[in-house]
């Protein structure tokens, strides 16, 4: 790792004024991506401001229908959740397939989404849930928050404090993970919600994206039979050693009709 | 730059030490508190051979910074047994035979201590599940899987 300093936040508000001096600051949430990164000298923060001793980032709370997880809420907290488990299970469960337990014990929901990595499992659940994403300066819609590979609609110096999941009617996740890595090759997350059907696909694209074709034919029949006529399209799609974007676009639609399955 | 001053609590005992802010808790524990079984493989979370339990959840001692520890309890591979007291996880493994070089041993035995504190009779997906974060290039892992199965049997109090 390059040097850099460290600095404990006591507050959102201390962090953001810190972030906001020091112009090559990072901040530091479960670190599972952003520590790796600088330890291949791929990032060279000047400061890493440390978000987690903030108390106020941290937890989860159900109430009238909506599902609020802080920040800085590790992943194991969201898959053990009994109040998760019961209000949406397919995010505990989205939560609980984040790489091994050392990730899920250390990485953040706030630390996944703001990274936006193409693959991670969290933009599927923030996108297919119709969540909204709160931060210390606004609210911004699932929809709106994830803009391109590795980029979000945060601002600079903008930190994202929670995010606030509709409790849907049913929803089910498919994830195709690289075994190696447990990175999704393919996540799709479908759900029935009180304002239409959302299908979220993670890991096939550059960034998440909704499929409005599945979303079209599942409003009117939410059955796995629905998708038989509908394909992915294969062009702009993701294509390494791991997968072809054919073959990625192939699991969007196997995923999708296992999803459906699940809970049609 | 000047150093951080760290207190914490490595093995129940209490420990206070300097470190840069790009000193790892793995650095630290091996190159300034001489604690040398825990490995680094990797580096960057892939391996687990750095496998240390802070605050009773497993994590990469390569990927939290030292600065991290402070006020935090940290067990590591010499904190779970001794030569002459084994932990039931390692006389497992030795009676399984369930290792061959020994480098991500200790990693394994950490993650598997983690695991039988919070879940005591772990079916073999849960056990393999839990250990997807440990890699072990000799021995295709039967005999680890296996081996955790006999020392959650003897945890128990049952033959294994």
């Amino acid at each position: 790792m390059y040097n850099f300093t460290y600095h404990r936040a006591g507050s959102v508000d201390a962090a953001a004024s810190r972030l906001a001096e020091s112009g090559d600051a990072k901040l530091l949430a479960g670190g599972m991506t952003l520590l790796p990164t600088m330890k291949q000298r791929l990032a060279q923060p000047s400061e890493l401001i440390d978000l987690n001793e903030i108390d106020g980032l941290k937890g989860i709370t159900v109430s009238g229908g909506t599902v609020t997880i802080g920040a800085m809420t590790r992943h194991a907290d969201v898959a053990a959740s009994a109040e998760v488990k019961q209000a949406i299970p397919a995010l505990a469960r989205l939560a609980g397939l984040i790489g091994d337990p050392a990730v899920r014990n250390r990485g953040t929901i706030g630390g996944s989404i703001a990274n936006n990595d193409p693959s991670a499992d969290y933009p599927a659940a923030v996108v297919g849930l119709g969540a909204t994403v709160v931060t210390n300066k606004r609210e911004i819609a699932g929809d709106d928050f994830f803009t391109g590979m590795f980029e979000t609609a945060l601002d600079e110096g903008e930190i994202v404090t929670a995010v606030r999941f509709p409790v849907p009617q049913k929803a089910a996740y498919f994830k195709f993970p690289n075994p190696a890595s447990r990175y999704a090759v393919v996540g799709v997350m479908v759900a029935k919600t009180a304002s239409g059907v959302r299908v979220a696909v993670t890991g096939a694209g550059p960034c998440v994206f909704r499929q409005s074709d599945m979303e079209s034919a599942l409003s009117g029949n939410f059955s796995a039979d629905a998708l038989s006529g509908i394909s992915q399209d294969a062009d702009g799609l993701n294509e390494d050693i791991h997968a072809s974007a054919e073959y990625r676009a192939s699991l969007v639609v196997v995923g999708a009709k296992r999803a459906v399955a699940e809970i049609a | 730059m000047a150093k951080s001053h760290v207190s914490t609590t490595v093995n129940g005992d209490p420990v206070e030490f300097l470190c840069d802010a790009p000193e790892t808790m793995l650095d630290v524990l091996r190159n300034t508190l001489g604690l040398t079984g825990t490995k680094e493989g990797c580096g960057t979370g892939d391996c687990g051979a750095c496998s240390i339990i802070v605050d009773g959840r497993l994590v990469c001692g390569c990927l939290m910074l030292a600065v991290e520890a402070t006020g935090k309890s940290i067990t590591t591979i010499e904190g779970i047994g001794a030569p002459d007291r084994l932990h039931p996880v390692q006389q497992a493994f030795l009676e399984d035979a369930a290792l061959q070089c020994g480098f991500c041993t200790p990693g394994f035995i950490v993650a598997a201590k983690a695991l039988l504190d919070r879940n005591p009779d772990p079916s073999e997906t849960e056990i393999r599940y839990w250990l997807a974060g440990n890699l072990c290039r000799c021995t295709g892992y039967d005999k680890i899987v296996r081996a955790v199965q006999h020392a959650a049997a003897e945890m128990k109090g049952q033959p294994a």
